[in-house]
């Protein structure tokens, strides 16, 4: 534990040195002014709309933070032959893929936790200057804990992406990794339409690949309650508890499978 | 007393070639046993092998067949690990940290509490020669200031077993003396250092043991005394008094003929001239002896003949070797 720790904080370390908290500026400049202009242009929309953009952001600098740091965590370690003196080191393969799993999985946690408090601040300035006529139109509150389910479910689904992107990284090139790693990505969101494929075609094998390719891919959809959030619509908690236990042992099997290879590897 | 390191019949191949792989072999069944507190030289040309054995010894790479032990353990067993130190060909560190960091990051994977690795890592900077710069980031070092804290790093743990491959590449002479010092100090401490070298001299001036490996199979390998010793090339003898038109009737047989003074001569006979009758024909002329001595090789001598050896026995269906193995 000690060991994975350790590499955690120095992946941490590096994520901070290498100006990836930057995006969290970015994050929050954007939607403070999208805050303002969106108040002037539409009527009663704009606390849905900066939901939807607050929530989309995290989402998407999460995934480009996973996919563009989880690609090099192992492949940069072996390219640049740092993974020489590491490996000398009292710590095993496997730990070392989990270590940097966990540091990359910190580096998100803490920026989508600030990308969370930007957002809820912005809406709580909303909210603080909008007449309670108006807000009593909107579909749920500004401040709305419900925020907090979609937010942590992009979180499991990021942890996700790492782990693709970890696993890729194990025994692949960094542009491979990232192509196969935003490939998934593309697919997972989509796979729901894979289970659902025979209507569509009228050949067996086609319809029996797209099964199989259903039950194997992850559904990222599944993790995507940003619609129901922001309109105020239920997820109940059995579906969330359901959909982190799936997205946990998605997360489980591929670092099984990433450290299988990893321990198994030649670094000529 | 076990070994502190041990190999039997370690054998490394690797595919080579992109669409119709083929194996190349860089090590070819390579035993040797290093005692405790020897330091042993590892030597060869380029593409020897040397490289490849210390990544099997780390566990970097694994091996086609043989097997090999660190400490009386596995080499692999994570535990063993926190007894060794081992320096890597042309070390790159991450180029974020500082120095001071990298090691004390190094010393919390070796379990060192917060206080001891401050200590650790102040006393080796120094020790290596790194003042002020410590903390600057690593991607502002110079390739022999990366070195010296690769040594350094090796050393974090206070090693019993230490594996230096090529320590002397990018340093300047200051430098190379600096790790010649370390390398005794760690002698004298009773700490078994392995290290790959290709300056010999090093290797004569430190090492009790050598091996040389070229083709991936291991040369020769012994005491450097006892192989300088048995490695006689010629006599030397010097002789004073030594008339001019007596050196021309030498000449013929003489390797090589120096007037160390007025009348004082250095003459170099060939193995197969036995000294005792050209020194008979020398005093019969009114020289004197001063010294008569074998002539032996150096290591040098006796590197280049093992590796040319070796050369001519490899087997022509072997693939070239890669650069910097």
């Amino acid at each position: 534990m000690r060991a994975i720790s350790c590499i955690a904080v120095n992946v941490f370390r590096e994520s901070v040195r290498d100006r990836v908290p930057y995006n969290l500026v970015v994050f929050a400049v954007l939607l403070i002014a999208s805050s303002f202009f969106l108040g002037q242009l539409t009527a009663g929309q704009d606390v849905k709309i900066i939901k939807d953009l607050g929530l989309a952001a995290t989402s998407v600098f999460g995934l480009f933070i996973a996919i563009f740091i989880g690609i090099g965590l192992v492949s940069k370690e072996v390219e640049r032959r740092s993974i020489y003196s590491l490996l000398s080191k009292p710590i095993s393969r496997p730990q070392l893929v989990l270590g940097k799993y966990a540091g990359l999985v910190l580096t998100l946690a803490v920026n989508v936790a600030v990308m969370t408090v930007a957002q809820f601040a912005v809406l709580a300035y909303l909210t603080w200057t909008s007449d309670p006529a108006i807000q009593s139109a909107w579909d749920a509150p500004g401040i709305d804990p419900a925020l907090l389910k979609a937010i942590a479910l992009i979180f499991v689904e990021l942890m996700l992406i790492t782990a693709v992107a970890v696993f890729f990284s194990t025994f692949s090139t960094p542009l491979l990794s990232a192509a196969l790693t935003f490939g998934l990505y593309l697919v997972g969101h989509f796979n729901a339409d894979l289970r659902n494929f025979e209507v569509a075609v009228n050949s067996r094998t086609a319809a029996w690949i797209a099964r199989g390719l259903y039950h194997v891919l992850p559904d990222l959809s599944a993790f995507d309650v940003k619609t129901q959030v922001v309109h105020g619509l239920p997820v109940p908690a059995g579906y969330l508890a359901l959909t982190m236990g799936y997205g946990g042992l998605y997360i489980a099997l591929l670092l099984l499978t990433a450290t299988f290879i990893f321990s198994r590897r030649d670094f000529k | 007393m076990a070994a502190a390191i041990q190999a039997e019949e370690l054998t490394k191949d690797y595919a080579i070639g992109f669409w119709r792989k083929r194996p190349y072999r860089a090590l070819d069944r390579l035993s040797i046993a290093i005692e405790p507190g020897e330091v042993f030289g590892f030597l060869g040309p380029n593409g020897a092998g040397k490289t490849t054995t210390m990544k099997l010894l780390m566990q970097l790479v694994y091996p086609t067949s043989g097997r090999a032990e660190i400490l009386g353990h596995p080499v692999g067993h994570v535990a063993t690990r926190q007894r060794i130190g081992y320096l890597p060909e042309n070390p790159y560190f991450y180029d974020y940290l500082t120095a001071e960091e990298l090691l004390s990051y190094f010393a919390q994977l070796f379990g060192y509490p917060a206080a001891d690795r401050a200590k650790r890592v102040s006393t080796l900077l120094d020790r290596v020669g790194i003042g002020a710069e410590r903390r600057l980031q690593l991607r502002k070092f110079s390739k022999g200031m990366v070195q010296r804290v690769g040594i350094a790093q090796a050393l974090i743990n206070d090693p019993e077993v230490v594996f230096l491959d090529e320590p002397m590449s990018g340093l300047d002479p200051l430098g190379r003396r600096d790790v010649r010092t370390l390398i005794l100090e760690l002698r004298e401490q009773g700490r078994t250092v392995f290290f790959s070298s290709h300056i010999l001299a090093d290797a004569q001036a430190l090492c009790s043991r050598v091996a040389v490996v070229a083709g991936g199979r291991l040369a020769a390998s012994g005491r450097v005394s006892d192989i300088l010793a048995f490695e006689v090339r010629g006599w030397e003898l010097v002789m004073s008094a030594l008339r001019p038109e007596v050196i021309a009737r030498l000449t013929p047989i003489a390797q090589r003929i120096v007037e160390i003074s007025p009348g004082r001569y250095s003459i170099e006979l060939a193995l197969d001239h036995p000294p005792e009758r050209v020194l008979a024909d020398l005093t019969a002329a009114g020289a004197s002896l001063v010294s008569l001595n074998p002539v032996h090789d150096t290591l040098e001598d006796y590197f280049v003949k093992r590796v040319a050896e070796a050369g001519s026995a490899r087997p022509a269906s072997i693939g070239a070797p890669r650069a910097g193995d």
